[in-house]
């Protein structure tokens, strides 16, 4: 039951008003992006410590790294690779986004407007890259 | 003589801590290296993705031929340290904002560093004494530049 449980986490002293959007963060765009930056970076992160460990291998022999980097290329961990470029893509974006909410007063009053921007710029920059990288997986 | 007003001090009024604030220099290292990241990681996915065959192209022979140049060591070396350190300090945002003072925190953020020390110091060992020729290994999995 949702709905119950939901309800006895409310403090029932406070006034009904805060619901979902109508404070300036709940609901809305700034909280999308932050929840966004966050899961696209603990994804980044664990892909990192992943990568540095495969890039390694060549420390050890041609063969060994190359049999990993293979697996780099099947069609599968291709998807991934664009899951991967859209995590980094999303999160550099919106890192740019956080900076000039930081530091431009202009960008913090228009933080909704450049959350889409981000968004745009992001479709934009995928439009660019998945094809070519799909071509390669799949082609050859 | 009735009670003084309750000593919660405004932020303003608080004495200042004494010595560098690390929360600072850390809210700044994520903007710094952020913008540094973005040039580097860009350039690295344009180089190793986008350029000629792509993910396909990647062998040792390609990391080989890469390494050759100092400043591709350099550039994957600033870039491994930037990111490890960009990526654990987030991680232990994460980890602060989800866990409470106590033992599970001390050994999460105890990972953290261990991870991000240990890969750091393994890479750029790796970068920097990576043999690009090793002997008895089979010729064709070589950079070309092994033949002469």
């Amino acid at each position: 039951m949702p709905e119950t449980s939901a309800g006895t986490l409310t403090t029932p002293a406070k006034p009904a008003k805060q619901k979902p959007g109508g404070t300036l963060y709940r609901g809305r765009e700034g909280m999308w992006s932050w929840v966004l930056h966050r899961i696209t970076g603990v994804a980044i992160f664990f892909f990192l410590l992943v990568h540095i460990l495969d890039t390694a291998l060549v420390r050890v022999s041609p063969e060994a790294y190359n049999a990993v980097i293979g697996t780099y290329q099947t069609p599968i961990m291709g998807l991934g690779e664009v899951a991967l470029v859209g995590a980094i893509v999303f999160h550099a974006f919106n890192g740019l986004r956080i900076i000039l909410v930081d530091f431009w007063s202009w960008a913090t009053r228009h933080q909704k407007v450049l959350f889409w921007i981000v968004i745009a710029l992001w479709v934009v920059t995928m439009l660019a890259f998945t094809p070519r990288h799909l071509i390669n997986v799949f082609s050859h | 003589m009735t009670a003084i007003e309750t000593s919660a001090l405004k932020p303003a009024d608080r004495p200042r801590r004494r010595g560098i604030n690390l929360e600072k220099w850390g809210w700044i290292y994520m903007r710094a290296s952020g913008v540094v990241l973005i040039v580097l990681i860009f350039g690295h996915l344009f180089m190793n993705l986008m350029v000629g065959d792509g993910v396909k192209a990647i062998d040792f022979g390609f990391v080989g031929g890469k390494w050759a140049d100092p400043f591709w060591q350099w550039w994957d070396v600033l870039m491994l340290w930037l990111a490890l350190i960009h990526g654990a300090n987030g991680m232990r945002t994460i980890v602060n904002d989800y866990t409470n003072p106590g033992v599970v925190q001390k050994v999460l953020k105890g990972a953290l560093f261990a991870a991000a020390a240990v890969l750091i110091i393994l890479g750029t060992l790796v970068v920097f004494t990576f043999e690009p020729c090793p002997v008895g290994a089979p010729a064709d999995l070589l950079p070309s530049f092994c033949a002469a």
